[in-house]
């Protein structure tokens, strides 16, 4: 028995000799742990975690970005940390805290530099990609006597820019990092009440920030954004009542199916279906609940949906070609986050209070593994790293 | 049932809710009221609701947000998911520093 057992770890370790050294792969992920302040390292091919990494501080509202050859991932956790992670080794290899409160992030189409959203003090702050050295700031003063809005919905643009935008300010920024320590801003000014966050198409012409405080969205063609921001479903609640909104929808994510792009309508049970060619409304699909994510599989063919509070234990499935509702599901306790595998195979679900992460076929909508978590919320996969805006 | 409808006759900041009510509500303001205020409540898109942040405001006002909302911003009426009193034991909590 010994002998058979010393010959196995002698296969082993030389299967690890022989094997290359650990790389990033488009076929691992994460998913954040967000009451423990840990992520795991997840497998698409083995339906498995590979283990966890610990110590990333608060991430009671996490998101993360991967460096371009998907080996690193930079996590943005509420507290204002940045951890940069080898996903490939499992373990911390850099972290700062860089604000005191914070929002999200997004890494530079150039992959050398990192930029994270503030909400205190308000602001984007940008970090070297290598080391997470600091390299800029970008304070969001918006009013003369020096009032900072809270800064949302960061995303990369074209042509190393990032675009942002500011809650209490009703503004989009553009910032060109083209000089990372001498970042260039332009401002757009009076795009709408309170964006809550934003998006960028997939092909990076088109920044959408959706807004609180009013019924529309605000569109940025980023080739000509002297034009400003124009409004796109503007009053799309016309003559109904908004519900109290317990949870701000999510718009950075796989919106734009095609032709359309799916979007939560705020305070309403409806997704609005919006075409991307003039922009006008094509539909709204009655939904569950709240919309928080909407997204669109890989090959454009569904958008899945999940819901705010109190309705969250529902995940539904629209048709992009029929533009209606084709399947509900009840995946679990607090439904808080969906991620499609590189082809849209599978979809990945966080049930937070259920404590597991459920994989489910999206062709068949069969179930095909659960993953026990620690109140599991976003998972990224590292296809992202090949993806404008993500 | 019982105790619910004792609770619903008590003098709202005295009425602690039952053990198995205090957890739900203690997981519901962490991580529902958590998703704008943090789950740690520090702030996020909505303000801190530490016990410094607090202790200016007078709890019959921070009673009424909670339970009705504030008017153009985004806090939200809690009013369909708590009692008075659960609102005000809630408030109680966060101005001694919110359990776990």
């Amino acid at each position: 028995m010994k002998a058979t057992l010393s010959c196995m770890v002698a296969v082993l370790a030389l299967a690890a000799c022989v094997a290359p050294p650990p790389q990033g792969g488009r076929e691992f992920g994460v998913v954040i742990e967000r009451a423990t302040g840990s992520v795991q390292v997840l497998e698409n091919r083995s339906r498995a975690s590979l283990g966890r990494i610990e110590g990333l501080g608060d991430l009671s509202h996490a998101s993360l970005v991967y460096s371009h050859d998907g080996r690193y991932a930079f996590v943005f956790g509420r507290d204002g940390g940045i951890t940069k992670i080898d996903v490939a080794e499992r373990r911390v290899v850099a972290r700062v805290l860089q604000a005191g409160n914070s929002i999200g992030g997004a890494i530079s189409r150039d992959g050398r530099v990192i930029a994270v959203a503030n909400y205190e003090p308000g602001g984007v702050n940008f970090f070297s990609s290598d080391t997470l050295a600091p390299l800029a700031e970008i304070a969001s003063t918006y009013t003369a006597d020096g009032k900072r809005a809270k800064v949302v919905g960061i995303a990369d643009a074209p042509g190393n820019r990032f675009v942002f935008s500011l809650f209490e300010a009703g503004e989009i920024w553009i910032a060109d990092v083209a000089d990372p320590r001498a970042p260039k801003v332009t401002r757009l000014k009076n795009i709408g009440k309170e964006p809550y966050d934003g998006l960028i198409t997939p092909d990076g012409r088109h920044y959408i920030a959706g807004l609180f405080g009013e019924d529309g969205l605000a569109l940025v063609d980023l080739e000509h954004p002297e034009l400003g921001a124009r409004r796109i479903l503007d009053g799309y609640g016309r003559g109904t009542e908004k519900l109290p909104v317990y949870k701000m929808p999510h718009l950075r994510g796989w919106a734009v199916a095609g032709e359309y792009a799916f979007l939560p309508a705020i305070g309403r049970h409806e997704v609005l279906v919006v075409s991307t060619r003039d922009w006008k409304q094509v539909a709204g699909i009655a939904v569950h609940g709240q919309p928080v994510f909407v997204m669109a599989r890989p090959d454009a063919k569904q958008v899945w949906v999940n819901f705010a509070f109190p309705l969250n234990d529902t995940v539904q499935v629209i048709d992009v070609q029929k533009l209606a509702l084709v399947q509900s599901l009840k995946p679990g306790k607090t439904v808080l986050h969906m991620e499609f595998t590189a082809r849209g195979d599978e979809v990945w679900i966080s049930a937070r209070d259920d404590g597991r992460v459920i994989v489910y076929d999206t062709t068949t909508f069969a179930k095909r593994a659960e993953l026990p978590a620690e109140s599991p919320s976003g998972i990224f996969f590292a296809w992202r790293a090949g993806v404008i805006g993500l | 049932m019982l105790a619910a409808a004792c609770a619903a006759f008590a003098p709202p900041l005295r009425a602690d809710p039952a053990p198995e009510r205090a957890t739900q509500l203690v997981r519901m303001v962490r991580q529902d009221c958590g998703s704008c205020h943090g789950m740690r409540l520090t702030g996020g898109l909505g303000p801190a609701l530490t016990p410094q942040a607090l202790q200016d405001k007078p709890a019959e006002a921070l009673v009424a947000t909670v339970l009705y909302g504030r008017n153009g911003t985004a806090m939200p009426p809690w009013r369909p998911f708590l009692s008075e009193a659960e609102a005000a034991w809630i408030v109680e909590q966060l101005r001694k520093g919110f359990p776990q």
